[in-house]
């Protein structure tokens, strides 16, 4: 294995390519996520979308944030160069939804929300609690590494240059 | 953010060696031996250990079991000491001019100003209390991860660091190389075409 500092930067650009492939699954393949977990009713956008562009003089960092944002700007910093370096999602399971910020370099989860569990009122009600947000915070975690795995077996494979290429490429140009 | 928090910053980590011997007993033992030590009222900077989940600030492992279900849960609890340089001066300087009075001399030496400002510094560290923070740790022995709460790389180091001297196993953050390398079960021919992967050029 890899020295992790090394292997860390060496790499970050398959946690920003997950992310924009992600993005480009959510507006045109939603039944990639059915496959993953049949219980998943959609993927959506969240809230904020972050970007770098380190193809310009100097590293530039661009956010787009709004409950109902229309991402078309996100797409024309994407023709301009830029990678997906966070996103903000919305997954719907069941009759549940979690919201999270994902990190493309570290594909680190931050601000998770769960479906509200039960009330803790007695300390004995603190195991079950706990079991449940392990649970429930696990639903999104295990989401996310299988994402992560179809992901790394397609861009491995052949069809990443033949087919997925092209099409986030028209998808990234759809926008003018 | 603690783990019951109604939003958490999670850290996945793969924790893939073994411990040696009975799995609850040793790492009882590994929390015990480097659980938190207060510093209040004593002149470290600094103190990181283990405490428990459901009594964070009162460090006991007997009264609060860690297993919950399948899984070992306890935090980590950092605390530190921060001396405002400005008043660290303020004290430095009255003490310096102190010395020259009691003295009677001009100026003092390199080392007897490192000396006189290791003494504020002790002293000041003393009577400046710590603020607190704590990290909660899911470890599922059985399924060799861990989820670590909080995104923060400091903490993050913190945690490495305080597990491989607590049980000597390596807690490895799952990152892009680290997730495909370790938790993605590729083959080796699978795993020779992921080494050799080069960025994608998404514009024509």
């Amino acid at each position: 294995m890899l020295d992790i500092a090394v292997s860390y930067d060496r790499y970050k650009f398959l946690g920003n390519e997950f992310l924009t492939w992600l993005w480009f699954m959510i507006e045109n393949d939603q039944t990639l996520f059915t496959k993953i977990d049949i219980e998943c009713t959609a993927l959506e956008m969240g809230d904020k979308i972050s970007f770098e562009n380190n193809k310009k003089e100097s590293l530039e960092v661009v956010s787009i944030k709004g409950d109902h944002a229309g991402w078309e700007e996100g797409k024309l910093s994407l023709q301009k160069g830029s990678v997906v370096t966070q996103l903000n999602l919305l997954y719907h399971s069941g009759p549940g939804k979690w919201r999270f910020s994902l990190k493309g370099e570290s594909l680190g989860i931050a601000n998770l929300k769960t479906p509200e569990g039960g009330r803790v009122e007695t300390k004995e009600d603190i195991e079950g609690a706990i079991l449940e947000k392990i649970f429930l915070l696990d639903k999104a975690i295990s989401f996310i590494q299988a994402l992560f795995s179809r992901f790394l077996r397609l861009r491995i494979s052949p069809q990443w240059e033949t087919d997925s290429i092209p099409m986030i490429r028209n998808w990234i140009n759809s926008t003018k | 953010m603690g783990l019951l928090s109604s939003s958490v910053s999670v850290t996945r980590y793969a924790i893939q060696e073994k411990l040696d011997g009975p799995v609850i007993e040793t790492v009882y033992n590994g929390l015990c031996k480097q659980s938190f030590k207060e510093i209040e009222n004593r002149s470290e900077s600094k103190s990181t250990g283990w405490t428990s989940f459901e009594k964070p600030f009162k460090a006991n492992f007997e009264d609060s079991s860690f297993l919950v279900g399948a899984y070992m849960v306890f935090a980590v609890r950092v605390d530190k000491k921060t001396v405002p340089p400005k008043l660290l001066k303020k004290h430095y300087s009255l003490e310096v001019e102190k010395k020259l009075a009691d003295t009677g001399r001009e100026r003092l030496s390199i080392n007897e100003k490192e000396m006189i400002r290791d003494g504020v510094l002790n002293r000041l560290l003393i009577r400046i209390p710590a603020v607190p923070d704590i990290y909660d740790v899911i470890w599922n022995y059985e399924e060799s991860y861990a989820w670590f709460f909080s995104g923060t790389k400091s903490a993050n180091e913190e945690f490495e660091s305080l597990f491989l001297k607590s049980f000597k196993l390596s807690a490895i953050r799952l990152f892009p190389y680290t997730q495909a390398d370790l938790a993605s079960n590729l083959t080796d021919s699978e795993r020779d075409l992921f080494q050799k992967l080069q960025p994608t050029n998404f514009v024509d």
